[in-house]
């Protein structure tokens, strides 16, 4: 019975939700709806639980002395001081502001969150220093459409290839070779035809396994063994 | 001053004031007789007349609805045209009697002459009308229109296009899984990336460090995160049988829970229960960075030999990648998020490319059921690029039946 009944609320709860993108009626969306809310409450019990998990790993950590305790302080630290005037000193106002809970979000929270994306940049340089190195016909042709995308899509790029496509003397037809328009020509034809297959075949993937889970054939997600 | 005498002088200012046409009056002189003048400047000015009202007003129940909406239609006033100046736009008033009271539900600009009002209550009866405002006010409103009432349909008709390939879906995925059990099991290609699954974990053993496992960045409602969870049951039973570590950190909390779910039943199923850490698996954050912080970190104290990236993923995919790329681990990513792809590419050694990772359960445990709904995906496939092809043509030859069919609400 352990696994029958989730596998029976699985079936019986997928069905009705699938059914509820071809079926408006109330009989079908109402019920629909009430399942999707419900599992906000059972997120909300789920976050009970991580808690509860962080709080016991780190503070396990912090007791054997790990190498990086004091990391697992400064986590365990600002996570209470963080819950603590959420919940008992700003209270349902912790969004407005001049209070503790935004002081922190914007002076805190935001700064390094910041700081992480801002990295990001640096981790695409050395990535595209790799992915741009010339040493098959596969690699030449990434590297070269990606110098046309990348100069193209930047303003400050088709204004430099402005002044050299744009002189009176050329022939018309030499203007047609500016990077604009040959930049959107590859993410309009050959980039959008190789995303969507992707996505034909990722959606396929996403049918099969709704569908394996519905039917109970895909279960592993329940743990145990049978 | 007598007031015989004050009384003569306004009249006579007054009269003065309406032969200049001017209502400025200079003395002193009684209010009555600035206020008379102002009211009769306003007369004096050239007004603008409130517009003419709409007509023809029309309601429809929204078809393929569950009854929460309304179109109506009208026909603009006679003052509504280009440079006159005389609409601003329209009220819709509605009214659950056709004698009122009457609430203004929404408004318009000029010109439009069609409004769906997604407000109402199924079943409920209503009364609308429309009236037009402009620089001379509001017109009185037209004739109202009802009873409309807002139905829901049994079925959307703009979604039976959807209904037939999911039906053929589901019909050939579910034929294929019973030929398989049949004993005519499909023959499936090997995958470089779910070979080296193995692989990455038997170095891992070798050199006496960690596996670490991320199974994406999403909750459990993104069906990418299921299928990274199911690859984890599979991952957990090798590390199990090697006797090596598994960290496997999950930004959401109920992802975390089947995580643990997941971890546990592989070392069940090795056969190596004992073995299993209960902190193997850690709810870290839902907040992207955060969670990319405590990976990172992870990688960097740890230095776990093998990353299994199977999920999904979306700007945090190139700074885990690269920073195991510099740690030296063997790396092993999956994800249907298109737009992270060319960075696993790029920074991994194997890529597992949208519909590869949801096939990876079935690769992995090889059961006969799993395989052949493998079979029954490709069908589609099939016949989804032959109505392609034929969708191309037919559009080439003019004839848009099939595309009208296939557009969806």
């Amino acid at each position: 019975m352990k696994r029958e009944i989730p596998l029976f609320l699985t079936a019986v709860i997928g069905a009705i939700v699938l059914a509820g993108f071809f079926v408006p009626h109330q009989f079908i969306s109402v019920p629909a709806d009430y399942f999707q809310r419900c599992a906000v409450i059972v997120v909300a019990f789920g976050y009970a639980l991580g808690g509860a998990n962080l709080v016991r790993v780190n503070l396990e950590g912090i007791a054997r002395r790990h190498p990086d305790w004091p990391y697992k302080v400064v986590l365990l630290v600002g996570m209470l001081v963080t819950l603590v005037f959420g919940l008992f000193v700003d209270r349902a106002k912790f969004q407005d502001p001049g209070t503790v809970s935004i002081w922190i979000y914007d002076n805190i929270y935001v700064p390094m969150n910041s700081t992480m994306f801002a990295l990001l940049a640096f981790f695409i340089a050395s990535a595209a220093f790799r992915a741009f190195r010339v040493r098959t016909a596969e690699a030449a042709l990434l590297a070269v459409s990606a110098l046309i995308v990348m100069i193209g899509r930047v303003p400050l790029g088709d204004a430099i290839m402005a002044g050299v496509f744009d002189h009176p003397g050329l022939p018309d037809w030499v203007r047609h070779l500016r990077l604009e328009p040959l930049q959107q020509w590859i993410m309009d034809w050959p980039q959008n035809a190789a995303k969507r297959a992707i996505l034909i075949g990722a959606a396929m993937g996403v049918m099969a396994t709704g569908l394996r889970v519905i039917l109970g054939i895909e279960r592993s997600y329940l743990g145990g063994s049978d | 001053m007598p007031l015989a005498v004050s009384a003569r002088r306004c009249v006579l200012v007054a009269l003065a004031a309406l032969l200049l046409g001017v209502w400025t009056v200079p003395s002193s002189a009684a209010e009555t007789a600035a206020a008379s003048g102002a009211s009769a400047a306003a007369t004096a000015t050239p007004t603008i007349p409130p517009p003419q009202p709409p007509t023809g007003l029309l309601y429809a129940d929204v078809p393929n609805d569950a009854g929460g909406a309304v179109s109506l239609t009208w026909e603009t006033s006679p003052d509504d045209s280009a440079g006159r100046g005389l609409v601003d736009g329209y009220f819709l008033e509605r009214a659950l009697s056709p004698g009122g009271p009457w609430e203004v539900v929404d408004s318009v600009d000029a010109g439009v002459r069609a409004h769906t009002d997604v407000t109402v209550r199924r079943n409920e009866t209503y009364f609308y009308r429309v009236a037009a405002f402009g620089p001379g006010g509001t017109t009185r409103a037209g004739a109202a229109a009802g009873p409309a009432i807002g139905r829901s349909s049994w079925f959307n008709l703009s979604r039976v296009s959807v209904l037939v390939f999911l039906l053929a879906f589901f019909l050939l995925v579910l034929y294929y899984m019973y030929m398989a059990q049949t004993g005519r099991k499909p023959f499936v290609r090997r995958l470089a990336g779910i070979d080296a699954i193995e692989e990455a974990i038997g170095r891992a053993t070798e050199m006496g460090r960690p596996v670490l496992y991320v199974p994406g960045i999403q909750d459990i409602d993104e069906i990418q995160t299921v299928a990274g969870l199911v690859i984890l049951e599979s991952v957990a039973k090798m590390t199990a049988r090697y006797d090596t570590p598994l960290r496997v950190p999950v930004s959401y909390p109920i992802p975390f829970t089947i995580a643990q779910e997941m971890v546990r039943s592989g070392h069940v199923d090795a056969g190596r229960p004992d073995a299993y850490d209960p902190d193997s698996v850690q709810f870290v954050s839902p907040e992207q960075f955060a969670y990319v912080a405590a990976i990172t970190g992870i990688m960097l104290r740890e230095r776990p030999a093998a990353h299994l990236f199977f999920g999904s993923f979306y700007g945090e995919s190139l700074m885990l990648s690269e920073t195991g790329f510099a740690t030296g681990a063997i790396q092993i990513a999956a994800t249907a998020n298109v737009h992270q792809l060319p960075f696993f590419v790029v920074a991994c050694d194997y890529t597992l490319i949208g519909e590869e990772m949801f096939a990876a359960s079935a690769y992995l445990s090889g059961e006969a059921r799993l395989v052949g709904g493998l079979k029954g995906a490709d069908m589609l496939k099939l016949a989804i690029v032959a109505v392609v092809i034929v969708g191309c043509v037919l559009e080439t030859l003019g004839i848009h039946t099939l595309t009208v069919w296939m557009q969806t609400q």
